[in-house]
C-alpha cells in the first residue's frame, strides 16, 4: 500500500514536507490517534450528559427549533447584512481616525501640545464612557435637535458612535505600536532631515502598524459584534430581527440563528488572527536568530 | 583653514547628570578630528549635540559661521547639511537597500525618483554594494549594513560627517571593511568628526585627536602627539589600558 506521502516523493526532489525518520513517524501517529480519541470521549461525554437531561426537549424547543430556525433565518439574515455593511464602513474609519489621534499624540515639541491635550482628553473621555450610553446619546439625542444640514438617521448616528468610540481604543493600540518602535529609529530618520511628520509617515507608523496587526485584528472581531448594539435606536439589523421574530413568537430560537451568522464572520477572523500572530512570532525568532 | 564647525562652551546634562562640560572644539573644512575615551566620557553626546539630536543647555554650535543651536535656526535645514551614522546600523529595516538611501534625497532634497536612484546606484558601487540594492537590511551582514548606513547618510551629499562609534556593535572581521570607507571619505577631503575605539585607527586617520573624559575635553593635539606623549595622567591611564588589552 502507498502512502500519500510516498506518492509525492516518487515525483521528485521536491517535497511538500520533510520525511521524517521512520521513528518520529510513529510517534507522531500515535500522537494524532491520542488526541482524536480523547476528543471524541470527551465531547461524547458531554453530549450524552446535557441530551440526557430532563430539561433538554425544553431547551431544544426554546433554542433549537428547526421550524422556528427555518422560518426566523431569512430575516435574520436579512438584517445580518446590515451589520457587515456597518462593521465594513466603520472599521475603515476607525483605522483612519485612530491613526490621525495616534500620531497625533506622538508628535513631540511645545508647539504641538493643544493638538496632544486634544487627543488625549478625547481618548480619556470616550473610553471612560459605556459604548452603548453613547449610542443612544447620539443616536436618539442628536436626531432630536432638528439640526439643519445634520443628518438625522438614526442609523449614521449609531454608526458615527461606534466610529468615535472605537477609534479612540484603536488610537491606543497604535500609540503601543509607536511606542514599540526603538527611539533610534526616529533619531535615524530625523538625522537625515526628515520632519517629524515625515519620520512617522515612513519610517515609525509602517513598523508600528505591522507591530500591532493582532492587536487591531481583535477590534475587528470585537466591532464585528459590537456594532448589533445600534439595535437599541430601532435599527432593522441582525439582532433586532431576531428579537422581532421573538417577540411574536416568544421563541429563542432566530436569536440562536442571529448568533450563528456572527459566529460565522467572527471565529474565522479570530483563527486568522492566532495564525498571523504565531507566524510574525516564528519570523521574528528566526530574524534574531 | 576656516572652521566648518564650531562648538563654543556647551554644557549638557540629563536629569542632573552633567555629561559636557564646557566644551571647546573646533573643526576646520576637510580637518577630521578624533573624540577617544572610555563609554559614558561624552562622546556620543558631543555628536547628538552637534546634530541637534539633543538639545544644549549652554553655549553654542556654528556651521559655516552661522548659529545653529539659537531660537531662530532650523534643526531640519541645518540636518541637511551633515550626515550622521550611529552604533547600532539604524537602517529602516521595512525598506529595501535603496528605499533607505534613497528616503532623505526624494523627501527632504526634492530629488525625483530617477534622480535618487542614480545616485543611490553610483555610492553603492562605489562602495561595492550594488548587488545588495535590492535587499532589506535583515539580510545583510553587520558590515554591510553599517555600510549602507554610512552611504544613506551620503546621499544626502553632506558636507559635514558625524561618526558615533560605527564599528562598536561589529563583529571583529567586519571591522576593517567599515573603516576602509571613512579612510577613502578622508581622501576625498571629507570634513568629519569621528566618537571611536579604535585607536590605530584614530592614529591612522585623525588630524586631530581630542581625549574626554567625564564630559570635558582634558587634552587634544596631533595624533602622534596624545598616543605617544599625553600630558595628563588621565589620558595616559586610558591609553595605558588599551594597550593592555591588546588594543593599540
Amino acid at each position: 500500500m502507498t502512502s500519500p506521502i510516498d506518492h509525492v516523493e516518487r515525483r521528485g526532489p521536491q517535497r511538500l514536507w520533510p520525511r521524517l525518520p521512520p521513528r518520529q513517524r510513529e510517534e507522531g501517529a500515535r500522537a494524532a490517534l491520542i488526541a482524536a480519541a480523547s476528543t471524541v470521549v470527551v465531547i461524547g461525554l458531554i453530549l450524552w450528559w446535557v441530551l440526557s437531561s430532563d430539561t433538554w426537549p425544553a431547551v431544544q424547543r426554546q433554542f433549537f427549533s428547526g421550524f422556528h430556525f427555518r422560518e426566523s433565518f431569512p430575516q435574520v439574515l436579512d438584517g445580518f447584512w446590515l451589520d457587515v455593511r456597518m462593521f465594513l464602513v466603520a472599521e475603515v474609519l476607525i483605522l483612519a481616525i485612530a491613526l490621525v489621534v495616534a500620531m497625533i499624540r506622538a508628535l513631540r515639541g511645545p508647539a504641538f501640545l493643544p493638538l496632544r491635550a486634544i487627543a488625549v482628553v478625547y481618548i480619556d473621555l470616550i473610553r471612560g464612557i459605556p459604548i452603548l450610553l453613547l449610542i443612544l446619546l447620539l443616536g436618539f439625542g442628536v436626531p432630536a435637535l432638528q439640526l439643519r444640514g445634520v443628518p438625522n438617521s438614526p442609523l449614521f448616528w449609531g454608526i458615527t458612535a461606534l466610529v468615535i468610540s472605537y477609534a479612540a481604543y484603536t488610537a491606543e493600540v497604535y500609540r503601543a505600536g509607536i511606542e514599540s518602535v526603538h527611539e533610534s529609529q526616529r533619531m535615524s530618520a530625523r538625522s537625515i532631515g526628515l520632519t517629524q511628520g515625515q519620520s512617522l509617515r515612513y519610517v515609525i507608523v509602517p513598523q508600528a502598524v505591522r507591530n500591532v496587526i493582532p492587536a487591531l485584528l481583535n477590534g475587528f472581531v470585537s466591532l464585528q459584534k459590537d456594532v448589533a448594539l445600534v439595535f437599541v435606536l430601532g435599527i432593522r439589523e441582525g439582532l433586532r430581527e431576531a428579537q422581532i421574530y421573538n417577540a411574536s413568537t416568544f421563541n429563542y430560537t432566530s436569536y440562536v440563528a442571529a448568533a450563528v451568522l456572527f459566529l460565522l464572520v467572527s471565529v474565522p477572523v479570530a483563527r486568522f488572527t492566532d495564525w498571523y500572530t504565531e507566524r510574525d512570532r516564528r519570523r521574528k525568532q528566526a530574524m534574531s536568530s | 583653514m576656516t572652521d566648518k564647525l564650531r562648538i563654543e562652551d556647551v554644557d549638557k546634562a540629563f536629569d542632573g547628570k552633567v555629561v559636557l562640560r564646557e566644551i571647546d572644539l573646533a573643526v576646520g573644512e576637510h580637518e577630521v578630528v578624533c573624540l577617544i575615551g572610555s563609554s559614558g566620557s561624552g562622546k556620543s553626546t558631543l555628536l547628538k549635540v552637534v546634530n541637534l539630536l539633543v538639545p544644549v543647555d549652554k553655549g553654542s554650535i556654528h556651521l559655516d559661521g552661522v548659529e545653529i543651536t539659537g531660537p531662530d535656526a532650523n534643526p531640519n535645514i541645518v540636518r541637511q547639511k551633515m550626515g550622521i551614522v550611529f552604533q547600532s546600523f539604524n537602517l529602516f529595516p521595512h525598506m529595501s537597500v535603496l528605499a533607505n538611501i534613497t528616503l532623505g534625497p526624494r523627501k527632504v532634497h526634492g530629488l525625483s525618483a530617477d534622480e535618487a536612484d542614480e545616485r543611490a546606484s553610483a555610492l553603492l558601487e562605489r562602495f561595492g554594494l550594488l548587488d545588495k540594492i535590492d535587499e532589506y537590511p535583515d539580510r545583510l551582514s553587520g558590515g554591510q549594513q553599517q555600510r549602507v548606513a554610512v552611504i544613506r547618510a551620503l546621499a544626502s551629499q553632506p558636507e559635514l560627517m558625524l561618526f558615533d562609534e560605527i564599528t562598536s556593535a561589529l563583529d571583529p572581521e567586519l571591522v576593517a571593511e567599515v573603516l576602509d570607507v571613512i579612510r577613502g571619505l578622508k581622501e576625498e577631503g571629507m570634513t568629519m568628526l569621528i566618537a571611536t575605539h579604535e585607536m590605530g585607527f584614530a592614529r591612522d586617520v585623525a588630524d586631530r585627536v581630542c581625549f574626554l573624559d567625564d564630559g570635558l575635553i582634558l587634552e587634544h593635539g596631533p595624533p602622534a602627539e596624545i598616543f605617544s606623549s599625553p600630558s595628563q595622567p588621565r589620558t595616559r591611564q586610558f591609553l595605558q589600558r588599551i594597550v593592555d588589552a591588546g588594543r593599540l
